[in-house]
C-alpha cells in the first residue's frame, strides 16, 4: 500500500452511537464531547468501519464504548503506543486517541511525547479535567497549585503542566483547544481531522463531582466574549466584541492586550493570526489567564510529513528489486555443503 | 551442535584428538570476537562440528588491560557430535595478561598456553595486578608454555605496508588466527577471500592483514620442530549430507519469526527497545524488510510491546523482544493481550538478574516471570529453545500457537543460545506446514459474536476496516460471547475458566526421551541451553553403563500431556538449570515429583563435568 485512499461515507448522528449504556456521571462534560464527536463525524464523512477510538484509562477513556466504531480500551497511558503499531501496520485507518490529563500527561507523559514528535497521523483528544475522576478524585498533573484533593488534604504544592506547551514542546505541528460544551468544539475537530499528521487538542472538560466547574471562569457563557480568545486564521485576535486584542510588545517580545477604539485593530497593533507562526504559537500557549483570555481554537496547524507514510515510504524502497525468498535467506551467509565425500565451500 | 547423525557416542567418550577446545582471549580492543567468528568459519569449512561461547565485558570500551576488560571466545569442534562449547580448554591464547590471569583457571593441566609476550611489560602486568611476570616466575609450571612476541612478529610482517604502529599493531589478531590455522590444518583461502572483502575499500590494510595471516602461519611451520607447537588435525565429523551455515541464536530467532509469519501468510510488525542480550533480534529483522517485516524502534518496552499490540490488532503479526527488566516492563501489556486474546510473540533472552544483573551473561531465571509473571489468573504459552537451530523451529512454533489462539506466547531464549553460533543443517521450507490465518470478514451465521468461540476456544479475529464487524474490545472483563463490558460473578468465573482451558487445551507434542530409556533410575531434566552439557553428561554416563536418562522440555506451558507419567516412570528426577530451581519447582507442583534441584547461577553455563558429578551423586 503506498497510497492512502481515504474511506468515505453519507452517515447521520446515530450511525455512530452505540447500543452501550453511557456510564459517565450525570453532568458531566464527557457527555457534550461525546455529543460534539458523533455530531462531526457526518461532517467529516468518515465511515464508521474505517474509524478506530483508542484510549487509555481514566473516565475519559471509556468513550470508545459509546463510538460506534471500531475502538480500543486499552492500558492507563498507553494508548499512543497502542495507536502507532496499529497505524503503521494500517495507515488507511483514521485513528482518534482519547486521553485525560492523568493518562496522557503523567503516566503516559512519554508516549504523548513520542507519537507527537513522531508526527503519527491521529487526532489527539486530552479531556482536560485537572483531577483523576476515575480514582476519585486525587489531583493531576494539570491541577492548579493548592489543590485540595484526598492525596492533597493540605492543597498541592506541584506546579502543573501545561498540555498545550507541552504538545507544542514536544514538537506538534498541529495544537488547538476547545471546551466541552462549546459550540465552536466540532469546529476544531474537523480541523484537527483535516490536519494530515499529529493533531493535539486540548478538551477543558468539566468534572461535576471532584473539580466542578474549575474552568467556569472563562468558560461561563455569561462574560465569554470577554475571557475567551476564539482564533481564526487570517482574521485579528480580537475579543471582548473587538474592543480588546492581543499585540506584541516589539521592546520586551511578549504578547500583550491592547484596547481597540473604534474597530481600529491595526492602529492598537492586533496580530492577524498564522496558524503557520510557530513562534506566537509559543507565545499563544503560554498566555496565562487572566491577564489574557483564554486562547481557543486552532492555535497552530502547519503539516509535516507523517510517520507512517515515511516509514511505509521507507519499507518500500528498501523492498525494491528484492524478492522475499526466504529459503534463499536461509541460505545466506557462511555455508557450506556437506557431500558424501566431505565438506566444501 | 545436533548435526552428527550417528549417535555411537554412547559407546565412547570423546579422546582429545577428536575434539578439541581453543579459547582466544584478549583485552575487548584485540579483536578476539572476530578472530574466534573466523576460525569457527574454519572449522565449518573443515567438517567439524561445534559450539562456541563467546564470552565479552558489559562495559562498552572498557580501560585496556584491564581484568574487566577481558574478551573472550571459546570453540569446541571436533569429528563426532560437539554438545557444548567445551568444559575446559586445551589450548588458551592469552593476548595480554589480564587475559592470562582471568583465563589460566580453566586451562586444562598439561593444556597449551600462548602467550604474548610483548605484553606482558610492566604497566600491564601491574593493570593485571601480577606482582611478578607469570611467564618468568615458574607460576605456569602445570601447562606448556609458549612465549611469542606476537606484537613484534605483527610489526615485522606488516613493516612493508607502512602502517602507523597502531594499526599495524591491530593485526596480530589475524597473526593468531594464522598461527591456529596451521595448528589445525586449516586452509588460509577462505580467510583471505574474507579479508580482501572486508577491507574492499583499503587494499593495504587487506593485504597488511593478509601478510600477518600468512606470517602467523609460517611461524607455525618453522617453529614446529622446537617446543611445544604441534600441528593436529581433527577430521570432518559425519554429518548428514547438505547445505550447512553457521547460526546464532538471534539468527535463529529472527529467521524463525519471518518463517513464522510467511507460514501464517500475515505481515509482521515487531516492537522493540535496545537491551543486551536482545537487540541482536531487532538488528536483524530491521534488515528483513523485503519480507513483510515492519520494525519499530519504540520510546520503551512498554511502547514496544503496545505497538506490537496494536499491530496485531490491526491484523499484523505482532512481534516484540526484549530481556528480563524489559520484559517486566511488559508485563500490564501481556495482560491486556490475554484479556483481548490477541495473538502475540513476546521474545525474553535471558540474561543474569535481578534488576540490571548480569547483562552479558546468562542465566535461566525467567521461567517464574515467563509462567506467572503478571497480575490476575493471567495463563500464557511459554516456549524455549535449547540451542540457535532449535530457536528457530521454536519461532515459528510460537507464531503457530499466537495466531491458532489468539493469544501471547513467550518464547524464552538466553545469553548464551542468542550469542553462541552452531552449525545449522539449512531445512527446506517446503516441509514445515503452513498455518494461513483467516480473519472473520462478514457476519457468521447465528450473528457475530467478538467473543465467540471456536473449537480451539478461539475467538474470531477481525481487522478494524472490516464492514459490519464493529466492535470494541479492552481490558476490562468481558462478557462470554458479545464481549461487552460485565463485572458479574458469574461471568467473571467463566471467562476466567475459559481463558485457563484455552491455554490448557493447546495441543503440544508429547515429550520425548533425548537420550537412553523411558523409564528407569535416574531422569536428567533440562529445558533451554542447559541442552548441550546435559546431553553430552548424560551419554558419557551412559557410556559407563549407568541407568540415566536425558528430558528436555521445549513447551514450559502448557507442559506435554503425557510429562507426568513420563517423570513418575523413574526413580529419580534431578533438574539442572541456570537458577535456584524454577522448573523442578513447578515439576513439583504439576506432578508431586520429588525433582531435585542442580543449580548454578554464576553467570556461565554448567560444564558437562558438573552435571556429571551431579548424575553420579543421585545415583550414589
Ligand atoms: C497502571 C495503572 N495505574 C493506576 C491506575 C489507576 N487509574 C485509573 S484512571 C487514573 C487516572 C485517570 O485520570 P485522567 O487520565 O485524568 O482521567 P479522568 O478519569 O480524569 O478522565 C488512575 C490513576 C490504573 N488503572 N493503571
Ligand atoms: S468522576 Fe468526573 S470525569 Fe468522571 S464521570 Fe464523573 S464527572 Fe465525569
Ligand atoms: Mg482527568
Amino acid at each position: 500500500m503506498n497510497q492512502v485512499t481515504p474511506i468515505t461515507r453519507a452517515t447521520t448522528l446515530k450511525d455512530w452511537e452505540t447500543d452501550q449504556e453511557v456510564r459517565w456521571c450525570p453532568g458531566c462534560g464527557d457527555y457534550a464531547i461525546l455529543k460534539a464527536v458523533q455530531r462531526t463525524m457526518p461532517e467529516i464523512g468518515t465511515a464508521p468501519e474505517n474509524t478506530v477510538f483508542i484510549s487509555g484509562i481514566g473516565c475519559s477513556s471509556r468513550f470508545p464504548y459509546y463510538m460506534e466504531t471500531y475502538g480500543f480500551h486499552t492500558i492507563h497511558g498507553r494508548a499512543p503506543a497502542f495507536a502507532t503499531g496499529l497505524k503503521l501496520a494500517n495507515p488507511n485507518l483514521d485513528v482518534w486517541i482519547v486521553t485525560g490529563d492523568g493518562d496522557g500527561l503523567s503516566i503516559g507523559g512519554n508516549h504523548t511525547m513520542h507519537l507527537i514528535r513522531r508526527n503519527l497521523d491521529c487526532q489527539i483528544m486530552l479531556f482536560n479535567n485537572e483531577i483523576y475522576g476515575l480514582t476519585k478524585g486525587q489531583y493531576s498533573p494539570t491541577s492548579r497549585v493548592g489543590t485540595t484533593s484526598p492525596s492533597t488534604p493540605y492543597g498541592s504544592v506541584d506546579r502543573p503542566a501545561q498540555p498545550a506547551a507541552f504538545a507544542l514542546g514536544a514538537g506538534a505541528r498541529f495544537v488547538a483547544r476547545g471546551f466541552d460544551v462549546s459550540k465552536e468544539l466540532p469546529n476544531v475537530l474537523k480541523a484537527a481531522h483535516a490536519h494530515k499528521g499529529a493533531a493535539f487538542i486540548e478538551i477543558f472538560q468539566n468534572c461535576i463531582v471532584y473539580n466542578k466547574d474549575v474552568f467556569e471562569d472563562f468558560a461561563a457563557p455569561k462574560g465569554a466574549e470577554d475571557r475567551q480568545l476564539w482564533l481564526k486564521h487570517g482574521e485579528p485576535m480580537l475579543y471582548a466584541k473587538g474592543t480588546k486584542g492581543i499585540a506584541l510588545d516589539a521592546d520586551e517580545l511578549h504578547l500583550k492586550t491592547v484596547d481597540v477604539v473604534d474597530g481600529d485593530w491595526e492602529a492598537a497593533g492586533v496580530i492577524v493570526h498564522d496558524v503557520t507562526n510557530r513562534s506566537v504559537a509559543h507565545m499563544l500557549v503560554e498566555m496565562r489567564f487572566g491577564e489574557f483570555p483564554m486562547a481557543l481554537g486552532v492555535l497552530y496547524d502547519d503539516p509535516r510529513p507523517t510517520f507512517e507514510a515515511d516509514v511505509w515510504r521507507q519499507n518500500a524502497a528498501a523492498r525494491e528489486g528484492k524478492t522475499a525468498d526466504l529459503q534463499g535467506l536461509l541460505k545466506k551467509g557462511q555455508t557450506w555443503t556437506v557431500t558424501e565425500g566431505g565438506p566444501e565451500l | 551442535m545436533a548435526t552428527a547423525v550417528v549417535d555411537e557416542a554412547d559407546k565412547r567418550q570423546s579422546p582429545l584428538s577428536d575434539a578439541v577446545v581453543v579459547r582466544f582471549a584478549g583485552d575487548s580492543g584485540d579483536g578476539m570476537q572476530l578472530t574466534g567468528g573466523q576460525f569457527t568459519l574454519s572449522s565449518a569449512l573443515a567438517g567439524n562440528d561445534f559450539a562456541t561461547f563467546p564470552d565479552f565485558p558489559a562495559e562498552i570500551r572498557a580501560p585496556q588491560g584491564t581484568l574487566f576488560g577481558v574478551s573472550a571466545f571459546q570453540i569446541n569442534f571436533g569429528s563426532s557430535a560437539i554438545d557444548t562449547a567445551g568444559d575446559a580448554p586445551d589450548v588458551l591464547v592469552a593476548m595480554n595478561p589480564a587475559a592470562l590471569k582471568t583465563n589460566v583457571p580453566s586451562l586444562k593441566p598439561g593444556g597449551l598456553i600462548i602467550a604474548d609476550e610483548g605484553e606482558f611489560n610492566d604497566r600491564n602486568l601491574a593493570k593485571a595486578k601480577y606482582d611478578a611476570n607469570p611467564l618468568d616466575d615458574g607460576s605456569l609450571a602445570k601447562w606448556q608454555l609458549l612465549k611469542l612476541n606476537i606484537s613484534q612478529l605483527t610489526m615485522d610482517a606488516v613493516k612493508p605496508f607502512g602502517l602507523g604502529n597502531k594499526e599495524a599493531l591491530r593485526c596480530k589478531n589475524m597473526w593468531t588466527l594464522g598461527l591456529a590455522l596451521w595448528m589445525f590444518d586449516r586452509d588460509r583461502q577462505p580467510l583471505i577471500d574474507w579479508l580482501n572483502g572486508k577491507f574492499a575499500k583499503a587494499p593495504d590494510l587487506a593485504a597488511a592483514n593478509i601478510a600477518a595471516l600468512n606470517a602467523g602461519h609460517a611461524y607455525g611451520e618453522t617453529a614446529e620442530l622446537a617446543g611445544p607447537l604441534k600441528q593436529h588435525h581433527v577430521d570432518p565429523a559425519p554429518v548428514a549430507p547438505g547445505l550447512y551455515r553457521t547460526l546464532t541464536g538471534a539468527e535463529g530467532i529472527a529467521l524463525g519469526l519471518v518463517a513464522g509469519a510467511q507460514l501464517a501468510k500475515l505481515p509482521m510488525f515487531f516492537g522493540g527497545y535496545p537491551i543486551t542480550p536482545a537487540s541482536a533480534i531487532l538488528h536483524h529483522l530491521s534488515r528483513l524488510k523485503e519480507y513483510d517485516v515492519t520494525t519499530f524502534q519504540a520510546e520503551d518496552e512498554i511502547a514496544a510491546i503496545c505497538s506490537a499490540i496494536g499491530a496485531s490488532y490491526g491484523g499484523a503479526l505482532g512481534v516484540t523482544s526484549s530481556s528480563g527488566p524489559g520484559i517486566a516492563l511488559k508485563g500490564e501489556a501481556m495482560g491486556l493481550a490475554i484479556m483481548t486474546e490477541l495473538p502475540l510473540v513476546i521474545v525474553n533472552s535471558q540474561r543474569g538478574g535481578p534488576s540490571t544483573g548480569l547483562p552479558t551473561k546468562t542465566e535461566q531465571s525467567d521461567l517464574y516471570q515467563a509462567v506467572y509473571g503478571r497480575n490476575g489468573d493471567s495463563p500464557m504459552p511459554v516456549i524455549s529453545a535449547r540451542s540457535p537451530g532449535d530457536a528457530f523451529d521454536c519461532a515459528i512454533e510460537a507464531v503457530r500457537i499466537a495466531v491458532q489462539y489468539m493469544t501471547p506466547v513467550m518464547l524464552l531464549t538466553d545469553g548464551y543460545i542468542a550469542n553462541a553460533a552452531e552449525p545449522w543443517a539449512v531445512p527446506d521450507l517446503t516441509t514445515y506446514e503452513a498455518f494461513p490465518v483467516e480473519f472473520l470478514t462478514e457476519v457468521p451465521d447465528g450473528g457475530f459474536k467478538p467473543y465467540g468461540r471456536d473449537d480451539k476456544l478461539a475467538r474470531p479475529w477481525v481487522k478494524p476496516g472490516t464492514p459490519g464487524l464493529l466492535h470494541r474490545i479492552g481490558g476490562i472483563e468481558k462478557e462470554v460471547d458479545t464481549g461487552h463490558i460485565n463485572y458479574a460473578p458469574g461471568n467473571h468465573q467463566a471467562m476466567t475458566d475459559i481463558r485457563k482451558n484455552k491455554i490448557d487445551g493447546i495441543k503440544v507434542p508429547d515429550q520425548i526421551v533425548e537420550l537412553g530409556a523411558e523409564g528407569g533410575k535416574l531422569a536428567v531434566v533440562g529445558w533451554g541451553s542447559t541442552f548441550g552439557p546435559i546431553h553430552q553428561a548424560v551419554r558419557r554416563k551412559r557410556a559407563e553403563g549407568l541407568d540415566v536418562s536425558h528430558v528436555h522440555i521445549r513447551h514450559i506451558w502448557p507442559l506435554p500431556a503425557n510429562l507426568g507419567e513420563l517423570l513418575k516412570s523413574f526413580d529419580k528426577v534431578i533438574v539442572p538449570e541456570m537458577n535456584t530451581g524454577q522448573l523442578k519447582t513447578v515439576l513439583r507442583d504439576q506432578y508431586l515429583v520429588d525433582a531435585k534441584p542442580v543449580n548454578k547461577v554464576s553467570g556461565q553455563p554448567f560444564t558437562i563435568a558438573e552435571i556429571e558429578a551431579a548424575i553420579e551423586e543421585a545415583l550414589k
